[in-house]
């Protein structure tokens, strides 16, 4: 599989009161070309030493990071600097400077490799006008609201034709609206350019909205990784798990409940109606969770089947056979 | 003792007021360039050696990142810590090595500057301080150098309150540049210690301190409206829009 950014084997250790504190232990992460990849975990997890580990910002105490076919943990401080313009950063605060206009901010960049003068004006109205902020060129960022910042921030990081955009929690400071616009904004750049998207995010709905592939990332260890919807038929996945949250599981001695997961072609199948015809079954629906993920309707029901033992196990068996995912979380089976 | 009836007195209090005014002038702007020129570099340096700063490692050595600090710091403090009327007459040879001589205005301008120096060096450093050392990260990320990311973020973000720190520094130059008479520095000061204090001429007095006051206003008003024009931060931002919405109300 061709990579965009392959992380292997890093390590990172920070110096603290208590001794040592290990953000990250042994981590690897392989993002493919064109897709938007997202770390997920809680506060504390390591990611945003991952996320400033791929361009360096911290560099790992081991391991390799490569980006788009060069060792960037290889490099020495000139060549590297030249080889983080491939790499572009969105911030959670935007980090935009106060002293210049719109424009001027996104020219930074463009300042920075050396670019002439007519080629950062016209570059930079190009840009601000992909992400719909052409009209606020001459603007100061204390002027914008907090979606427009993080548009001139995307703006910033793309300006320079990167190979692939970081995204450090870029929507946690804004508002569930806001959120939607800019990771719309993402998608349609991810599409659009066919730019690579590594994100880091403690909130499930990013991943759900716009990420083709996952990592959970829990106290510096990468848990999980891999495709959306593969995590999804994974027996066990704590990722999917989230992502279909169905609450608790309630008690009720004797029942089996089960736990159905649909993907891909088995998501628009009337399953449970079919279940209470051929097994006579009162079937009743505790909980249900469904999302459109990577284009592909998948979810997951919380089942009660109240039949004999064996006829539960035939039920059971019966979904299977149709390639759904079976969890038996309560009763017997 | 001067006779303020006498018909020369007007046209000599002027003329004096003039000749010291222009030579206050002359030596506080001469010490504000050299200042700026040497304070501005030594305030970034001082806050680039610290500890994971910017030049926490020059030529790729911590540790004389650490030492270059420590002896900044150390210059910096015995620099601020010293009275101004002992640090003049200690720097009495090296001014004589710089000037040529230890007297007169010119020469005055050598202890000026040193003791405003290490003065806005600190106020450099605390404005740089202020700046959020995430702008620092995004320079980085977009590939800038050490030398980029002073003069494209760290200075231009720190504009506004370096050029506060500028507007009081220039006040104490100032004030101590009327402290210079006693090297025979001339300027405002000597006007009024010979005419005002050895003399006993009030109206003297009372003339140098109103021109040092109104020299002291002007100057902190102009750059109180330079840092605003500067500064794009929200208080600039929101009082021009409450202007804006208040202009809006009648029609409403």
């Amino acid at each position: 599989m061709p990579t965009v950014i392959s992380v292997r084997n890093i390590s990172k250790t920070f110096p603290s009161a208590g001794g040592a504190t290990h953000a990250l232990s042994n981590v690897s992460l392989e993002v493919a070309p064109g897709e938007i990849f997202g770390v997920i975990g809680q506060s504390g997890a390591g990611k945003s030493t991952l996320i400033r580990a791929i361009n360096l910002l911290e560099r790992p105490d081991t391991g390799t990071v490569t980006v788009d076919g060069e060792e960037l943990t290889a490099l020495p401080a000139d060549e590297l600097r030249r080889a983080r313009r491939k790499v572009g950063m969105v911030f959670q605060h935007f980090n935009l400077l106060e002293g210049r206009t719109v424009q001027g901010n996104v020219e930074l960049g463009l300042e920075i490799s050396g670019a002439s003068r007519a080629e950062r004006r016209s570059r930079s109205l190009e840009i601000l006008d992909l992400v719909g902020l052409a009209h606020k060129a001459a603007s100061f960022p204390a002027e914008l609201s907090g979606g427009q910042k993080q548009r001139v921030g995307i703006a910033r990081a793309l300006v320079g034709r990167p190979k692939v955009l970081l995204s450090d929690e870029a929507t946690s400071a804004l508002d569930p609206e806001t959120t939607r616009s800019i990771l719309d904004l993402i998608k349609t750049i991810n599409i659009e350019l066919g730019l690579t998207v590594l994100l880091i995010t403690h909130e499930m709905d990013v991943v759900k909205r716009v990420c083709d592939s996952a990592a959970l990332l829990n106290g510096g260890r990468i848990q999980e990784q891999g495709s959306v919807v593969s995590l999804i038929s994974t027996p066990g996945s704590q990722l999917a798990h989230d992502l279909f949250p169905l609450g608790e599981v309630p008690a009720h001695p004797g029942d089996t409940v089960i736990d159905v997961t649909f993907s891909g072609g088995t998501a628009d199948r009337p399953v449970i109606a079919q279940l209470a015809r051929t097994y006579c079954l009162d079937v009743s629906i505790l909980g249900a969770a469904i999302q459109t993920i990577g284009g592909n309707q998948a979810g997951r029901t919380r089942l009660q089947l109240p039949g004999t033992p064996a006829v539960n196990d035939e039920a059971i068996r019966a979904l299977r056979g149709q390639g759904m995912l079976v969890e038996i979380v309560g009763g017997h089976s | 003792m001067i006779d303020p009836s006498s018909s020369d007195f007007w046209p000599g209090l002027f003329h004096v007021l003039m000749v010291g005014t222009g030579q206050t002038l002359y030596m506080v702007s001469v010490a504000l360039v050299i200042t700026v020129l040497v304070g501005l570099p030594l305030g970034v340096v001082l806050v680039g050696t610290e500890p994971g700063g910017l030049f926490s490692a020059p030529f790729g050595s911590r540790r004389f990142g650490v030492v270059a600090n420590r002896l900044l710091e150390f210059v910096v403090n015995l620099g601020r810590s010293v009275p101004f009327i002992i640090l003049m007459v200690a720097l009495i040879p090296f001014t004589r090595l710089v000037v040529g001589t230890f007297i007169g205005t010119t020469a005055s301008i050598v202890p000026l500057t040193v003791v405003a120096i290490p003065f806005f060096a600190r106020m450099v450093e605390i404005a740089i301080k202020e700046v959020d050392s995430g702008l620092v990260e995004a320079a980085e990320s977009l590939g800038a150098t050490r030398w980029q990311i002073v003069s494209k973020v760290l200075v231009p973000e720190a504009l506004s309150p370096m050029i506060l720190g500028m507007s009081t520094t220039v006040t104490s130059i100032i004030n101590f540049s009327a402290m210079v008479g006693v090297v025979a520095g001339g300027g405002l000061g000597d006007v009024a210690v010979r005419f005002g204090y050895q003399r006993y001429s009030t109206i003297h007095m009372v003339a140098v301190i109103i021109i040092i006051f109104l020299l002291v206003m002007a100057l902190q008003g102009f750059a109180n409206w330079l840092a605003r024009r500067f500064s794009h931060q929200g208080r600039v931002a929101r009082s021009a829009r409450t202007a804006a919405s208040m202009r809006v109300q009648p029609a409403l």
